[in-house]
């Protein structure tokens, strides 16, 4: 069979499910009303949402009150550290340097207003130690932000580690709340907040084939949090604005799928993951893989994202070419000869010019097929080739 | 309150015997202008164009503005040939200015009337219609003063053949001579800051202007293309229309990275954009190249080099911007708008393949030689096979 599109940026957006594309029509036709109103238009676009949240909390097996939806994923995290109240003492935040910018700009805007932030390093894999956070928590520090897996290069922090650090900091009588960027772990690798005793945690409908506009935070009972948008009170006065009830119908409809079959995710997305990684690295000499070794034994592996670099080559330039044969990816460093510097989280990493520079990311779903990973890796290394006859 | 229009042209006026088609190249071209925010009519009286349109009078005229071979726009009253009427319309269009200007504190509201006749058939003179005017204005609004050297509001009265037109503001028009009156050209547009520039001088100029665009995916991706064409819209808006010809030239581009010695790519990859130039402007019925180089900015950009790649067509190729400076021409852009999808940041192809080092001085018989490896003919052929046209309407 003749492959046109092989789609492997599912960590920039995903293809919305038929059912989930379904749910936001009917709403839109049917469920206009708004949640706010008293009349019966009003209740029924009200229960779209009720029947939406309650999927969300149990894809996290938290409780529907405890759910806050927003307009984004990077609302969500806005939400989390800036309306997260500092208290008395509170002026310190700790974050790592591979977070994503909406985690690191937030932190930029509280350090304005006269917060420190400590920005917490990562090995050559991208993963933070926790004894280092141990090491860095003051008394005066009252949020702590690290994401569960790194958008760029799929390393997986070590939560029970940190949870453990966290927990026996809060033992010794400190007030920490603690936020989870979970964006790129949701619906890939299970997800207990409560478990961790994390107290807000971000996530996205686009990222797991819902719609785009939508992103809810978890939101842990007597957690001293302010709202950023103020108005009529809706979720629970931490988010106003009318609900956005046709986005959120669709990310109840894909969270549903999460709830069901989530657990199932990450082992049907391995397998394709080391295919891809095995097969590229195979196929092509010189090429590298960055972040943590693929290997379903290494719990700091991320199921389905996979940063691999081709030095000497630019990674815009890979991208386009592939995008030539019908295969999207993307690249986390943009143009070096231009004016933005490449990637921050391959930077923090340690990596060398030319591997950042040639830096292409492949992110995978569980719509995705053996047979479009074989496609991509015969393709990727006929590409390179090609280029580096030009280049070499 | 207003919905007619009178249009000023300056240059056009003098050209004699090409007057009337330049006359009727400016309503065309007026009327084009126009057609986005809603119908329009546009009639001749001697000397002047009369624009009607029923549509907003702020969109009105920032249309009108950028068309090319106006010299100033006023928004008017039509009226009969009668002095009552006349007066009258005065007092209304000096009302509505003097809600747009702001005297001194303290000082008054002055003006001037400004009249001019020339339907000699009318029986007052423009000083006794000075007067007339002056006086009827200065018995109904209170507070007013003359100042015939320096007014805040100059009301405009014109006796034409058939009308009175009456006004108190000029917008200025953006000059140069009607879209089309100078035959055609071929602009040769890259996603930076100049050659949008180049293009818009060139159209001042009465050009018409087409465009091509040297396209390099997957070394370039769709969204510095999208650049290109989002520039081009705003050039559109100076002509109501654009023709893009987008040229596929990865495979010369690949084939001279190969064969080609790297201080010269540049030089070469010039002189192969010239080439196809060229071919597409004799294909189009352009008579020029038009580009946005300027003389000593970068290293292709030195008279060696413009020497070396002009050599390769026999048609002229105008640069506009060769009197400015670098920072003229950034003002230029921010005035015409298109300074900040310039300087988005999308790579072009210039860079990507910038060599470390390019010569600054390249001969002739150099590029000569560093070009035998390619087969010209067979690349140019094949880029123009895949050349696609767009139409980008402003």
């Amino acid at each position: 069979m003749a492959i046109r599109e092989v789609y492997l940026d599912n960590s920039a957006t995903t293809r919305p499910l038929p059912e989930v594309v379904r749910a936001v029509v009917d709403a839109l036709e049917n469920n206009y009303g708004n949640p706010s109103s008293l009349h019966r238009k009003g209740v029924e676009a009200g229960r779209v949402v009720t029947r939406a949240r309650e999927a969300v909390a149990a894809s996290l097996g938290v409780a529907p009150a405890e759910i806050v939806f927003t307009g984004a994923g990077s609302e969500a995290v806005n939400l989390a550290i800036k309306g997260a109240r500092p208290g008395k003492r509170g002026r310190h935040v700790i974050t790592t340097a591979v977070e994503h910018h909406a985690v690191l700009n937030a932190c930029a805007q509280l350090k304005e207003q006269g917060i420190e932030v400590t920005v917490l390093p990562v090995d050559a894999a991208g993963v933070v130690d926790p004894e280092r956070l141990a090491a860095e928590l003051r008394d005066d520090t009252y949020l702590v932000s690290i994401m569960y897996v790194n958008n760029e290069v799929g390393a997986v922090q070590p939560l029970v580690e940190i949870a453990a650090v966290i927990g026996a900091a809060r033992k010794a009588g400190r007030r920490l709340l603690w936020h989870v960027d979970a964006v790129q772990a949701y619906g890939k690798l299970p997800l207990r907040p409560r478990e961790l005793g994390v107290d807000l945690l971000s996530i996205s409908a686009h990222k797991v084939h819902g719609p785009k506009g939508v992103g809810a935070l978890y939101v842990a009972p007597h957690t001293p949090l302010q709202p950023l948008v103020a108005g009529g009170g809706q979720e629970w006065g931490l988010r106003s604005g009318t609900e956005n009830v046709p986005g959120i119908a669709g990310f109840g409809v894909a969270a549903e799928m999460i709830a069901r079959e989530g657990h199932l995710a990450a082992d049907r997305l391995r397998p394709l993951k080391k295919r891809l990684v095995e097969g590229i690295l195979a196929a092509v000499p010189g090429a590298v893989l960055n972040g943590p070794a693929c290997d379903k034994e290494n719990p700091r592996c991320a199921p389905h994202i996979a940063n691999i670099s081709f030095p000497g080559l630019r990674g815009e330039i890979l991208v386009h070419s592939l995008e030539g044969r019908g295969i999207y990816v993307s690249t986390g460093s943009a143009c070096s000869s231009g004016k933005k510097p490449g990637s921050h989280v391959l930077q923090a990493m340690g990596l060398k010019e030319d591997v950042v520079e040639g830096a292409i990311r492949f992110s995978l779903s569980i719509t995705n097929t053996e047979e479009e990973i074989d496609y991509a890796v015969k393709n990727t290394a006929a590409v390179v080739e090609e280029l580096r006859a030009l280049y070499g | 309150m207003y919905n007619t229009y009178l249009i000023r042209y300056g240059e056009i006026g003098l050209k004699g015997k090409n007057r009337p088609q330049f006359e009727r190249r400016l309503m065309d071209n007026i009327k084009r202008a126009l057609k986005k925010v809603g119908p329009a009519r546009v009639e001749r009286v001697y000397g002047r164009l009369v624009v009607e349109s029923e549509a907003d009078p702020a969109r009105v005229l920032e249309r009108l503005s950028r068309v090319f071979g106006i010299v100033g726009i006023s928004p008017v009253l039509r009226l009969p040939l009668d002095e009552e009427a006349i007066c009258a319309g005065a007092l209304e269009v000096l009302r509505d200015a003097a809600g747009r200007v702001q005297p001194p504190a303290g000082s008054p509201l002055t003006f001037k009337v400004e009249a001019r006749r020339s339907n000699k058939a009318f029986p007052r003179t423009s000083p006794e219609l000075n007067g007339l005017v002056g006086g009827y204005l200065l018995k109904n609004y209170p507070g007013l003063k003359v100042d015939v050297h320096n007014p805040l509001v100059r009301v405009g009265v014109e006796i034409r053949e058939k009308n009175a037109f009456v006004y108190a503001a000029e917008v200025p028009g953006a000059g140069g001579l009607p879209v089309g009156a100078a035959g055609k050209a071929l602009l040769l547009i890259s996603g930076g800051i100049d050659s949008p520039v180049a293009g818009w001088m060139a159209m001042k100029r009465g050009i018409e202007i087409e465009a091509a665009h040297f396209y390099s995916f997957p070394f370039t991706g769709e969204k510095s293309l999208e650049k290109v064409r989002d520039l081009c819209r705003v050039l559109a808006g100076y002509t109501a229309r654009i023709r893009l010809h987008v040229v596929h030239f990865t495979e010369i581009q690949k084939e001279i990275q190969k064969h080609c010695p790297e201080e010269l790519r540049v030089t070469i990859m010039r002189r192969m954009m010239f080439r196809l130039a060229a071919r597409i402007a004799r294909q189009r019925g352009a008579l020029a190249l038009v580009t946005g180089e300027s003389v000593g900015q970068v290293a292709s950009q030195t008279l060696e080099s413009m020497l070396v790649i002009n050599r390769v067509v026999d048609i002229p190729v105008l640069r506009p911007l060769v009197g400015m400076d670098k920072l003229e021409i950034i003002q230029r852009a921010q005035n015409i708008g298109t300074y900040d999808l310039s300087i988005l940041p999308y790579e072009d192809c210039c860079t990507l393949f910038l060599p470390k080092h390019p010569a600054t001085r390249p001969r002739p018989d150099q590029a000569e030689r560093a070009e035998e490896p390619l087969a010209v003919e067979e690349l140019l052929n094949g880029a123009l096979e895949w050349t696609v046209m767009e139409e980008i309407r402003g």
